[in-house]
């Protein structure tokens, strides 16, 4: 077999696709084992949340980067570095608050799905790639950040475009600053 | 590279999960092994109509096998088959002696007995790979001291 150039971004690709194959033998395997959406919903965010505190290390030892002074650029971290280190996508970043504590990471090609077609019918309200909420959340929460990670809009589920909101919960000491 | 970590991760925690909801069951601990080795043979399937899209046709069952150790094995383990070795009836070896999924837990006997649950995914692997390629297998693996590992294929005749 000749060896092109082209190989090794083929090579690339398909190291990609080992963990969205990965994934979704994972997830079909779950929902055998599981009858309601829910228990599956929240059994992939649990397996990402440990995934979650562990990639972290990952992530800062890759990326040497400096602390983030700001929960925008916390969000804009994630995006443009992490999202692009481990899934090659960049989801644009939206602050959807006054009070800067929530945003939403807006994905316009989710590699995770690239396999799927469409849920199910009897599987309508599952969270496909609810795992990324749970890593998300924990890798947020080694570095002492608490927050709440959900999926506000799913392609799978027939909306337009597929947007991970993330609300910063302000830690307790915040609040007594404020007074 | 990045996305190895992300499997690696990903692979340990499938396990953890399918093993602790073992236990919260009934503790069938030899259906974790068949759920595994069968969610691999998914991925195993898919993964080598990928990767052979644009490939030349292989000549004979031993191109098959090579194609597997060398190709293959390095796309996603990122380093080629150490050892294969065969009987010429239908047995080959495959022997990594750094395995990628084991070198993060020990190196030599500790936690040996944990480490079959972590090769059941990757036996499902080469036999949906090979099952594709048209080739029916049994695919068995042994360690015996950590990282290096064995997977033995069996070939059926049809």
């Amino acid at each position: 077999m000749s060896r092109s150039p082209g190989r090794k971004q083929e090579n690339h690709k398909i190291s990609r696709e080992l963990f969205v194959l990965t994934y979704g033998a994972l997830v079909a395997q779950l929902c055998k084992d599981y009858e309601k959406d829910e228990d599956v919903n929240a059994c992939l965010d649990r397996m990402g949340y440990s995934i979650g505190i562990r990639l972290i290390d990952d992530f800062l030892a890759r990326s040497a980067v400096k602390k983030c002074r700001s929960y925008s650029e916390t969000a804009d971290m994630i995006a443009q570095v992490a999202f692009k280190m481990y899934l090659g996508v960049t989801p644009s970043v939206n602050c959807s608050s006054a009070t800067g504590n929530e945003f939403s990471l807006i994905l316009d090609k989710n590699p995770l799905v690239e396999f799927v077609e469409e849920l199910p019918e009897e599987r309508a309200s599952l969270c496909y790639c609810n795992l990324l909420c749970g890593v998300i959340r924990g890798a947020l929460e080694m570095v002492h950040l608490a927050a709440e990670v959900s999926f506000l809009q799913d392609r799978l589920k027939g909306d337009a475009v597929t947007e991970i909101g993330i609300t910063f919960l302000r830690k307790p000491e915040d609040r007594k600053h404020r007074r | 590279m990045a996305d190895e970590a992300l499997f690696l991760l990903l692979h340990s925690e499938m396990v953890a999960g399918l093993y602790r909801a073992a236990e919260q069951g009934e503790g069938e601990n030899g259906r974790c092994t068949t759920k595994l080795e069968s969610m691999g043979f998914r991925v195993g399937q898919g993964l080598i109509e990928r990767f052979t899209k644009d490939t030349a046709r292989f000549k004979d069952e031993l191109d098959i096998m090579k194609f597997i150790c060398k190709d293959f094995w390095t796309t996603v383990f990122k380093k080629q088959i150490d050892n294969l070795r065969t009987n010429h009836q239908g047995i080959y070896v495959l022997q990594d002696n750094k395995f990628r999924l084991l070198t993060q837990m020990s190196s030599g006997k500790q936690y040996l007995e944990h480490a079959p649950k972590y090769l059941a995914f990757t036996c499902g692997l080469i036999r949906g790979g090979l099952s594709n390629l048209g080739i029916k297998s049994i695919v068995t693996a042994e360690v015996s001291s950590m990282p290096a590992c064995k997977f033995q294929v069996m070939i059926q005749k049809m």
